[in-house]
């Protein structure tokens, strides 16, 4: 089935609900949707909320490195929230856990 | 020895149906929830290679072949591609032939973090056979 990305605007933030599965075919079009968005609003923070998704692969880090890039050569900043473990081991080996703060709840990630 | 055999098209909708397959074929070994995760995230990426890197998104097949034996669990999944003209150089971390910035370069790095083994064997024009091993329920 295809799953896809949901964005939801919250003043100057992005909160981006990311799929049950993270990969490369999922990830195809976030890059094209994330660039739309951002050209069009002004977006100080991303908020990736993991809270539905149960797999992820290196396509994921790429996805995460290239919005925090985008993000932090602006001032502007990423967090993630509702990582389960899996994905958390996912992240710490693609040194995200080092790069990127992760929150519980979606609002204390927006409030981070 | 038990062993399974399939073919699929290179196409990436194809990358969660072969880690479902592997996941079911590899339940018999009686792995935990993390040995799951870990093949299929290993999985995951050497299909992606395959059709990315391989077959460079145009129309291949890519063959995979899942034997367990004891407790050990192989995965090989071969294509037909371009291959690889330095393998050792592909699987450095973070590099990436990629122009867009959107793949991570890791890869093999993931391959080789979540399996006991990974070997790569390449030839320019013939393609590429990515065999991994893992170790289940120790």
């Amino acid at each position: 089935m295809e799953q896809s990305f949901t964005y939801e605007a919250r003043g100057h933030m992005l909160v981006i609900h990311l799929p049950k599965e993270l990969d490369h075919h999922n990830c195809r079009n976030l890059k094209y949707e994330t660039d739309l968005l951002l050209s069009e609003n002004y977006i100080s923070k991303i908020v990736f909320d993991f809270s539905q998704t149960e797999f992820m692969d290196s396509s994921g880090i790429g996805v995460l490195l290239n919005r925090y890039k985008q993000m932090t050569a602006n001032g502007g900043k990423v967090a993630l929230c509702g990582v389960n473990r899996q994905i958390g081991r996912v992240l710490s080996i693609g040194g995200i856990g080092k790069l990127i703060d992760s929150y519980e709840t979606k609002e204390a990630a927006i409030a981070g | 020895m038990e062993r399974f055999r399939m073919e699929i098209e290179s196409l990436s909708k194809n990358e969660e149906f072969a880690r479902v397959v592997t996941a079911v074929f590899m339940s018999r070994l009686n792995p935990t929830l993390e040995e799951l995760d870990d093949v299929k995230t290993a999985v995951s990426e050497a299909v992606t290679n395959a059709e990315i890197h391989g077959y460079q998104g145009k129309e291949g097949i890519i063959y995979m072949e899942l034997q367990a034996e004891d407790q050990q669990l192989t995965v090989m999944v071969r294509d037909k591609g371009v291959g690889i003209p330095d393998v050792k150089r592909a699987m450095e971390p973070m590099y990436t032939t990629d122009k867009t910035g959107e793949r991570s370069g890791m890869g093999f790095s993931f391959m080789e973090a979540f399996m006991d083994q990974v070997q790569v064997e390449s030839e320019p024009g013939k393609g590429t056979l990515v065999t991994m091993k893992k170790k289940i329920g120790r």
